[in-house]
């Protein structure tokens, strides 16, 4: 027993949060022509963090400030891809951003605590912590939807987040205390024994576990719960859309597992949450595909695409063992890239005073430019999950996680098959769009340097991780191993 | 364990060489893009006759195997070998290639290095499917052929070429995911591989066969096509570019035939068995059926596609009444199907190139114009009625004699595609070449030329070859179809 508690598993998140408050002193002192230094420093911030996570990720699980704060294997993979992940949004975004005067001071800094919520939920190991880091990450994204103050679109899509986002949370926050009501405990750890031991009021611990799904729902967007993302992808400047549509949900993926697999993962509680998220799952495949299919634009055509691959995580996590995590481990982390990489191509195409969200902005985007139309025909292919992109192998572990679960499993896996086909109809008409069409819009696409290389890597690795998916999946299933199921 | 490279060169020669295509870029670069496709493809055949060459015919099993671990979380592996049955699908594969690579040489002028890459890749993936020996790798395979052909119908195809396309993605993505479920499924129970050669020797209850079967057989039915999945077929051929239709016709198709031997059979014996009627009421009902809807089409193309439904009738009947005649029957008339539907659209290709019409009707006295392609036709459309002599007669035959053996009015039934064959492809031949020339487009036709002539007379060539003399090709099949008899007719019910 140790009576100071290690820090080290926490440098991550105490080397960002240095950071941030130097930028944000910092970026007073830079003019507004010298903005990329500040832009630098953020890059140069994410890049640091990118090193400690690496030099200080433990292989077992570490706990620390009285046991609230946990360092584990999985932690670590999931805060270097949230961190890969951001600094690609800034990447991506800043042409957009500042042709729309949206590179300031602000974006940088609410990115930054954004990103530090998104640690402090992967890592914690206990409920308020958990609570705490969500509500870190979600004000930061808040303001940044409403970042472009004149813009209506903007301010509504920030309201209704917002609103919807409290509600979520208040939900979230009441089941904790009938959790907490029930068990006497906020200790991820201890939560799990207490339940594991039963004897638990069975009525109090259902009634808090509703509303703790119903919270979850929220965030990840799963249906009944999805109002808010078509409204808010289409609203916020598209800048900030790719930062909501991606590394969040990595995040919200380590809330589910630390919340669902840790605290709630007896097998008592597991098969009342089981239910709840097949029918959250199946009606997010199923509301998402089909009405993704009459979109025009394609930002909320992306929305509801989204919803349905959200449906695809629940699948993977409702399978409830380590086959079924790593799986929806895997499929966020695709979905991730993936995302990047298709919102990344509606900023590429955007210019000044133009923004190319619309379906038919894509029209003859292969006569425009071959490269980029082959890039995002690869993005097409891997949302749909076809052999040999890695959104394939992305369905593949889900479904194998599925199919352990007999007959039902097999029932779910036909149904996200059938809708996972109605979805490959709006992605290959984008495809279409693409190649078979004439283009309208002939302006040069002539993007920079950084932004071209950044997207043909995010393009070309759906197709390196399609041919090589093993190491990743290697990777999620061993961290998934050695932090959840305690293989190892 | 390591093995023989071969089949990994018959699969990555053509996918290197389309990149290779590729980057020559845009049209400015289209002489370099034809002279390399054409390089690769030559090459990516001449990879393939080793493997003719270095078949040991009285080897039964697996030949030139590779393995290699790819995704260890799943034991997944990169597991290549071939038997007879892909032995041929192979060849008549990379052969194919070569033709529509020369097919499309002038006729192609825009976007000309992705249309030429993507029949290269085609070729590669197709080659993939044939010689994959786990199931993930074939499936893999198997859906990335869906990509190019996408692309090539959307493309280059006709007016209506974007429905086409989507039907054609649509159909075939609903099948080929069903089958998913249904390989996960046994990957499962068969104690995590994928190893086709483990599933054969797995036990498996016969109600779980039953829905493996069926999951299979959505797959493989949408791409053989069988009635009533092949409604996609007449559009994706009468939309796509000539060399579209080719590899359609000559390959595509057999991957749904070819998917039945390697999978359906052998895995799920008695659910094959016990299922059999059915599949052999649908075949028929392609034949027959069929043969009458392809009698009344004003379009070539669709005409055309409609006898390849028919004759691919042909092919699932022989493989479904499990016997040796039958199954090879099945397996020389996919071949035979390969070249003489590959002929045909070539044939239609020819016309349409200088009339830019399909219709039967704006033909006629077509032979006073052009003698030479005209007798080439006529020995493609003898061979699609199935004339002795032809390699149409080989494979219909063999499938008659097997099915008799199982019961005369199956024999019966498929015995009519000779009457419905000779009068549908006979009719369209004498609307279009004979007569007296029947307007002025038609008077100012010019005879095919070098290029042209050259790609139908290998195909003559071809089929004269297999009509005559059919032991070449039959004499690798007869080890493996009887291997694969063996599996059909043993039981994997397990013994309570």
């Amino acid at each position: 027993m140790e009576f100071i508690s290690p820090l080290w598993p926490a440098y991550p998140e105490l080397f960002l949060l240095g950071a941030v408050c130097v930028i944000l002193v910092a970026d007073l002192f830079v003019a507004d022509e010298n903005r990329i230094v500040s832009y630098g420093l953020t890059l140069a911030a994410l890049a640091g963090t990118v090193v400690v996570i690496w030099a200080n990720a433990p292989v077992r699980a570490v706990y620390t400030f009285s046991n609230m704060f946990v360092g584990d294997l999985m932690g670590s993979v999931l805060k270097l891809f949230v961190c890969i992940a951001v600094m690609m949004v800034l990447v991506y975004s800043r042409p957009y951003a500042s042709l729309r005067g949206m590179f300031r001071g602000e974006f940088f800094a609410l990115a930054l605590f954004s990103t530090l919520g998104m640690f402090v939920m992967i890592s914690a190991n206990h409920l308020l912590l958990l609570y705490l880091g969500l509500e870190l990450m979600t004000l930061s994204l808040y303001a940044m939807v409403a970042l472009q103050r004149d813009s209506a679109t903007a301010t509504e899509a920030a309201m209704k987040y917002f609103v919807l986002g409290a509600l979520a949370s208040g939900m979230l926050l009441y089941g904790m205390s009938m959790l907490y009501g029930a068990t006497g405990t906020l200790d991820i750890g201890e939560l799990a024994t207490v339940i594991g031991e039963g004897g638990v009021l069975g009525t109090v611990l259902l009634l808090g576990l509703v509303f703790v799904v119903a919270g979850l729902g929220f965030k990840l967007g799963a249906v009944p719960f999805h109002m808010w993302i078509p409204d808010v992808y289409h609203g916020a400047p598209t800048a900030v859309t790719l930062f909501v549509a991606s590394a969040p949900k990595i995040a919200a993926f380590a809330f589910v597992i630390r919340l669902l697999g840790q605290a709630l993962g007896a097998e008592i509680v597991m098969d009342e949450w089981r239910q709840m998220l097949m029918v959250m799952a199946v009606l997010s495949l199923v509301i998402g595909n089909v009405t993704a299919i009459v979109q025009s634009n394609l930002k909320r055509m992306l929305a509801y695409s989204t919803i349905s691959h959200m449906g695809f995580v629940l699948l993977g996590i409702l399978s409830g063992d380590e086959n079924g995590y790593s799986a929806a481990m895997f499929y966020v982390l695709t979905y991730v890239f993936m995302t990047l990489g298709a919102f990344g191509m509606i900023l590429l195409l955007s210019r000044a005073g133009f923004e190319a969200e619309n379906l038919d902005d894509f029209k003859g985007l292969n006569q425009r430019s071959a490269w980029y139309a082959f890039l995002m025909l690869l993005l097409m292919f891997s949302m749909v999950g076809i052999p040999p992109t890695v959104g394939f192998y992305a369905k593949l572990a889900v479904l194998q996680a599925l199919l352990g679960l007999g007959d039902v499993g097999i029932a779910l896996a036909v149904i996200a098959i059938l809708f996972s086909a109605v979805g490959a109809f709006y992605y290959l008409r984008v495809v279409k769009l693409m190649y078979f069409d004439a283009p309208e819009d002939v302006a040069p696409i002539a993007p920079r340097a950084d932004v071209k290389v950044l997207m043909s890597l995010n393009g070309l690795a759906m197709l390196y991780f399609g041919i090589v998916p093993g190491p990743l999946m290697a990777l999620c299933l061993y961290s998934i191993q050695a932090s959840v199921t305690g293989a190892y | 364990m390591q093995g023989s490279h071969l089949l990994s060169l018959a699969i990555w020669v053509p996918i290197v060489s389309g990149l290779a295509v590729l980057m020559t870029g845009s049209d400015r670069h289209a002489g370099a893009a034809r002279v390399i496709a054409l390089v690769g493809a030559i090459l990516g055949f001449l990879v393939t006759i080793p493997l003719y060459l270095r078949f040991d015919l009285n080897a039964g099993g697996f030949q030139f195997m590779y393995i290699k671990p790819w995704i260890e979380a799943f034991n997944v592996n990169y597991h290549l070998g071939i038997d007879g049955i892909a032995l041929l699908m192979i060849l008549l594969n990379s052969f194919t290639t070569v033709l529509v690579v020369i097919a499309g040489w002038q006729v192609i002028e825009k976007r000309v290095a992705q249309y030429l890459a993507s029949f290269l890749f085609l070729s590669g993936f197709m080659n993939g499917v044939f010689s994959a020996l786990d199931a993930l790798l074939f499936f893999v395979f198997f859906e990335a052929t869906l990509i190019p052909m996408f692309v090539i119908i959307g493309v280059w195809g006709g007016p209506n070429r974007v429905y086409a396309a989507f039907k054609f993605f649509l159909y075939t993505l609903v099948g080929s995911l069903l089958m998913l479920v249904a390989l996960i499924y046994l990957y499962t129970v068969s104690g995590g591989s994928f190893a086709l050669p483990v599933w054969y020797e797995l036990p498996l209850p016969l109600d779980a066969q039953i829905l493996i079967f069926l999951a299979m057989f959505a797959a493989f039915a949408v791409k053989v096509p069988m009635w009533p999945v092949h409604t996609w077929l007449p559009d994706a051929h009468v939309e796509a570019p000539t060399g579209g239709s080719v590899v359609l016709a000559a390959i595509m198709l057999k991957l749904g035939g070819f998917g039945f031997l390697r999978l359906s059979l052998p895995i799920v014996p008695d659910a094959s068995h016990h299922l059999a009627w059915f599949v052999i009421a649908l075949s028929l009902i392609a034949v027959v059926y069929i043969g009458l809807v392809a009698l009344v089409q004003s379009d070539m193309k669709k005409l055309i596609a409609y006898s390849s439904i028919s004759h691919m009738g042909f092919v699932t009947l022989g493989m479904f009444v499990f016997n040796s005649q039958g199954i090879e029957g099945a397996v020389i008339q996919m071949v035979s199907h390969g070249f003489i539907s590959g002929a045909l659209f070539l044939c239609v290709g020819v016309l349409y190139d200088r009339l830019h019409s399909r219709q039967i009707a704006d033909y006629g006295g077509v032979v006073n114009r052009m003698p030479v392609f005209a007798a080439l036709f006529m020995l493609f459309a003898m061979a699609n009625s199935g004339l002795p002599g032809t390699s149409g007669f080989v494979g219909e035959f063999m499938v008659i004699m097997g099915s008799v053996k199982v019961n005369f009015w199956y024999a019966f039934a498929a015995a009519t595609t000779l009457v419905f064959g000779a009068a549908y492809t006979l009719w369209m031949y004498k609307r279009v070449i004979f007569g007296a020339v029947a307007n002025d487009h038609v008077a100012h036709l010019s005879d095919i030329n070098l290029r042209e002539f050259l790609v139908l007379g290998l195909l003559a060539i071809a089929v004269l070859w297999m009509g005559i003399h059919p032991a070449p090709f039959a004499d690798v099949l007869h080890v493996t179809v009887d291997e694969l008899i063996g599996h059909v007719n043993e039981s994997k019910i397990p013994v309570q």
